[in-house]
């Protein structure tokens, strides 16, 4: 694998610190992808792409010079580093020489999902099509959406470092539409990974059944109730919670800037003793997951909070030397077309050991929110919101009716504060994660988690 | 090659590779991002890019191809992709191109003042817009000042020898602003666009970051109530966005809208009237045609409380029995999807004051969060964070966050008393002009 010969790597950083500058990068990326939907039980939509190109960026005191090109031509590369140049008015800055890249580490994969016919992810598809409408007659719809990735990327830097990577990544999801009377209820289940196409291979009707119980389920369900209760959080998407409420103030962009809560927090007994998270963009085949981060620096596990103390924030290269530290590998970037910026991995609150039957006895009434549709929070203040997408009333210890239409709201460090029980069934699902206008695959888990309060918007 | 002639290129080889009818959407743009921090440049990206996709069909079987090699070999593999792809596709009596392409008699949408401003000019702007925020007394931070513009070329070639081309470009501006420290902090968010950098006040777009963040300070979680609730310009801009996504003939046909089946009725109270308009002089979507050929025109969705049309593309329309309204949305990296042009909420006449006056008793709600996870298009039940000031005797009182507003579309729609007079341009929920409305009733969750 070569996308950038070395000694051509060298010219072009040479090039970008033509007039000045610390350090100079190029991150260069072939990447393909495939997808496939059905709807109305019909195959739509394949299509695929390929796109190839590099990013080239000069770092000079707290300014970055960032420019971009389709295509890896020779010609091409050395006009970017010479146009990003431009803006400098300094001294010539020096590269160290450059090796061929290394992979630090990859992820296993069994089969290439490019290797794999078309036909055949089509096929996973009609078979969810065909388990989710035997779910139910209330089932009304079904979409099924299939969808591969692989990336081969090189960054060089003039501090010496060479890196490469490969990305395979793939993704399942089925949503139904369930409909009785007025009522009409969606369920959505998706299963991904870095990993080959044997994710998605194993039991795909078992991301249908799950679709499908969630739509049925709902059209029973009565109105949320409104107002501070407890809330027993579910395990694998669950984590969108900590994914917002804490993870995106650890981002030490926003931390520099004192854009949020947990600036200056770090050795501050934020959570009750028992809770440990971590962000580890290693974790084996974890949808979050790559060899090296954007800027070729090893992925690795950054414990965040230990016993409840905070002790560590994400850093890229940038924020990283700005903080006299090292990168934590968080360094992460949609494409050749857009800057590395600090971004999570795979997030996730460690496992305890309680179930999560214990943590819903303990509640007298309260939410059992199941899974989120998503969350949004700002990082500045710590103000979040999620939406439930399967939730269920407890009332006396057990849980009852299922809810419609709840809202989590509350603030971060508060939230985390209030953490008092976390069961041993962790898992990481899979999410997409947007800042800054770049969106990027990012890991989102816990085990059962239960907090002491929160607000719950609902209608009733 | 440039993109005209490659999409031309793909289309013919489409054709030759065995496709029925082809279309081909290309491209190209240079833009230009400034980050500045502190009155420094913290970041500058300039660069150009390009892309190009193919979509074919074959007897009904649809599929598509994209990339950014844009050589003769490069746009080869895309029509050998493309059509490859096809044949895993089931066959769709509804696809195709529309039966007539052709392209609208558009405002100007590319400004040549533009290019009449150097990268030192578009940095003192973005300058001068933290600048006027970090002035104000009260404000703590300025994280985050951005200037972009970008000039962008798009062409579309058909077999049915439609060749369509245009030249757009666009500037904006924010500022994020913060007032108060540690857990009393609050944010706000000043925002300017228009079709060059000149279009841009920085005085403005800082003193509203400004202004947004000093009206929140002290904010503090409200008790639950049911009130009336007045949105502001930002908030409804992004509920008119959702409201347009639901009104997609897609969403519609594939039982996804809570509106299917309901043209002609009513969903909304006599205030509201919603106009698609890709026509718009000053509208930031505003084009010739639309991502398959079909000429942008102006459709008005809901007049007079009553739904008056879906948004159409031409395979929603041949299978509703319709004409396209021009609303196929595309990049090059995409299919064509159904989806809004310019949003226009009609402005009325009443002013901000006017809504909190008639509102009594209420919140004024300046801010949400968690639209996308809180609102569900099919059952239209929404939940969404908010923060806002309370309106109090009809006078705007102490500032509120951490609040969640609820209610179902339908009920909201028909619970907007009045439209505010004060219609701007704001690039929430797509490119919409939208003005305040003052919702009669609305469940407020907090302590």
């Amino acid at each position: 694998m070569t996308l950038v010969p070395p000694a051509l790597a060298e010219k072009v950083l040479e090039h970008a610190l033509a007039r000045g500058g610390e350090f100079a990068e190029i991150y260069a990326e072939d990447r393909h992808g495939f997808s496939v939907s059905l709807d109305d039980s019909k195959i739509e939509g394949p299509g695929g792409g390929h796109e190839r190109g590099a990013g080239v960026r000069v770092v000079s005191g707290d300014a970055t010079y960032f420019g971009h090109v389709d295509g890896l031509a020779e010609e091409d590369l050395i006009r970017v580093a010479d146009s990003v140049s431009q803006a400098l008015r300094g001294e010539r800055g020096g590269v160290q020489d450059l090796s061929d890249p290394t992979a630090p580490h990859g992820h296993a994969i069994a089969t290439a999902p490019g290797d794999v016919e078309a036909a055949r992810k089509a096929e996973l598809l009609r078979l969810c099509d065909e388990r989710a409408r035997g779910a139910g007659d209330a089932v009304d719809q079904v979409t099924a959406s299939y969808a591969e990735g692989h990336r081969e990327v090189e960054v060089f830097n003039s501090d010496g470092v060479a890196a490469a990577d490969l990305r395979t990544r793939v993704r399942l999801g089925v949503q139904v539409i369930a409909r009785r009377g007025d009522r009409v209820e969606t369920g959505m289940q998706t299963r991904g990974g870095h990993a080959g196409f044997e994710l998605v291979e194993t039991d795909p009707g078992q991301i249908a059944d799950e679709a499908a119980r969630k739509a049925l389920t709902l059209l029973d369900a009565v109105d949320a109730p409104s107002g501070q209760m407890p809330v027993v959080v579910g395990n694998g998407f669950g984590g969108v919670l900590l994914h917002e409420a804490v993870g995106h103030g650890l981002e030490s962009d926003a931390v520099q800037k004192r854009a949020s809560v947990y600036a200056g927090r770090i050795g501050d007994q934020l959570a009750e003793p028992f809770v440990t998270a971590y962000d580890d963009g290693h974790k084996a085949n974890a949808w979050g997951s790559d060899g090296i981060d954007d800027e070729g620096t090893p992925t690795q596990p950054t414990l965040i909070l230990e016993d409840g103390r905070l002790v560590s924030y994400l850093y890229d290269l940038l924020r990283a030397k700005k903080d006299g530290t090292a990168s934590t590998g968080n360094g992460r970037r949609m494409s050749f077309r857009h800057l590395p910026i600090p971004r999570m991995t795979n997030t996730y609150f460690a496992p305890c050991d309680a179930s999560p039957e214990d943590l819903i006895a303990g509640v007298g009434n309260g939410l059992y929110a199941v899974s989120f549709g998503g969350g949004q929070v700002e990082p500045a203040t710590g103000d979040f919101v999620f939406g439930v997408s399967e939730g269920y009333l407890i009332e006396d210890g057990k849980v009852t009716a299922p809810v419609r239409g709840a809202t989590l709201v509350g603030n971060g460090i508060d939230a985390l504060a209030g953490v008092d029980g976390i069961a041993g069934d962790l898992d990481i699902a899979t999410g997409f994660c947007g800042k800054d206008g770049q969106s990027i695959p990012a890991g989102v888990g816990q085990p059962h988690v239960r907090i002491r309060a929160l607000t719950v918007g609902g209608t009733a | 090659m440039g993109i005209d002639t490659a999409a031309s290129t793909a289309v013919e080889l489409a054709l030759a590779q065995g496709a029925g009818s082809a279309d081909a959407f290309g491209v190209e743009g240079e833009d230009l991002t400034v980050r500045v921090y502190e009155g420094e440049v913290e970041s500058l990206s300039e660069a150009g890019a390009r892309g190009l996709g193919v979509r074919v069909f074959i007897d009904g079987r649809t599929a598509l191809a994209y990339g950014t090699d844009l050589t003769e070999p490069g746009i080869g593999a895309l029509a050998r992709g493309a059509v490859e792809a096809a044949q895993v596709s089931d066959p769709d009596e509804y696809a195709g191109l529309p039966e007539r392409s052709g392209a609208a008699d558009a405002p100007p949408i590319s400004s040549p003042e533009l290019a009449r401003w150097d990268t030192e000019r578009k940095i003192d702007l973005a300058k001068a817009v933290e600048r006027a925020a970090r002035e104000r007394d009260g404000i703590s931070q300025v994280e985050d000042t951005i200037y972009a513009d970008s000039q962008t070329r798009v062409a579309l070639a058909n077999s049915t020898g439609f060749r369509g081309e245009y030249e757009q470009t666009a500037a904006y501006a924010y500022a994020y602003a913060f007032a108060g420290e540690g857990a009393e902090l609050m944010t706000g968010l000043g925002v300017g666009a228009g079709r060059d950098p000149a279009a841009l006040d920085p005085e403005a777009i800082g003193g509203e970051a400004a202004e947004r963040a000093l009206a929140l300070r002290g904010a503090t979680k409200p008790a639950t109530r049911r009130c009336p609730v007045v949105l502001d310009t930002f908030v409804a801009a992004s509920f008119a966005g959702l409201i347009g996504g639901t009104l997609s003939a897609d969403a519609v046909q594939r039982g996804r809208s809570l509106f299917a089946g309901r043209e002609g009725e009513e969903i909304a109270s006599k205030a509201v009237a919603l106009v698609d308009d890709g026509l718009h002089p000053d509208g930031p979507a505003t084009a010739p045609f639309d991502g398959e050929g079909s000429p942008r025109r102006r459709t008005p969705l809901i007049e007079n409380g009553v739904l008056a049309s879906f948004l159409w593309d031409a395979r929603t329309a041949r299978k509703g029995g319709r004409e396209t309204t021009g609303s196929a949305s595309r990049s090059y990296s995409s299919k064509p999807s159904v989806g809004a042009s310019n949003l226009v909420i009609e402005p009325g006449t009443d002013t901000l004051e006017d809504l909190c006056a008639a509102a009594g008793n209420g919140v004024l709600v300046t801010h949400v969060t968690g639209l996308h996870s809180g609102v569900n298009p099919v059952s239209g039940t929404l939940s969404v964070g908010a923060t806002g000031r309370l309106i109090e005797n009809g006078q705007l009182g102490a500032p509120v966050r951490e609040m969640t507003i609820a209610s179902d579309l339908v009920s909201m729609l028909k619970s907007v008393r009045a439209v505010g007079s004060q219609g701007r341009w704001v690039p929430f929920g797509g490119s919409v002009m939208a003005a305040p409305l003052l919702i009669e009733s609305m469940s407020v969750s907090g302590s």
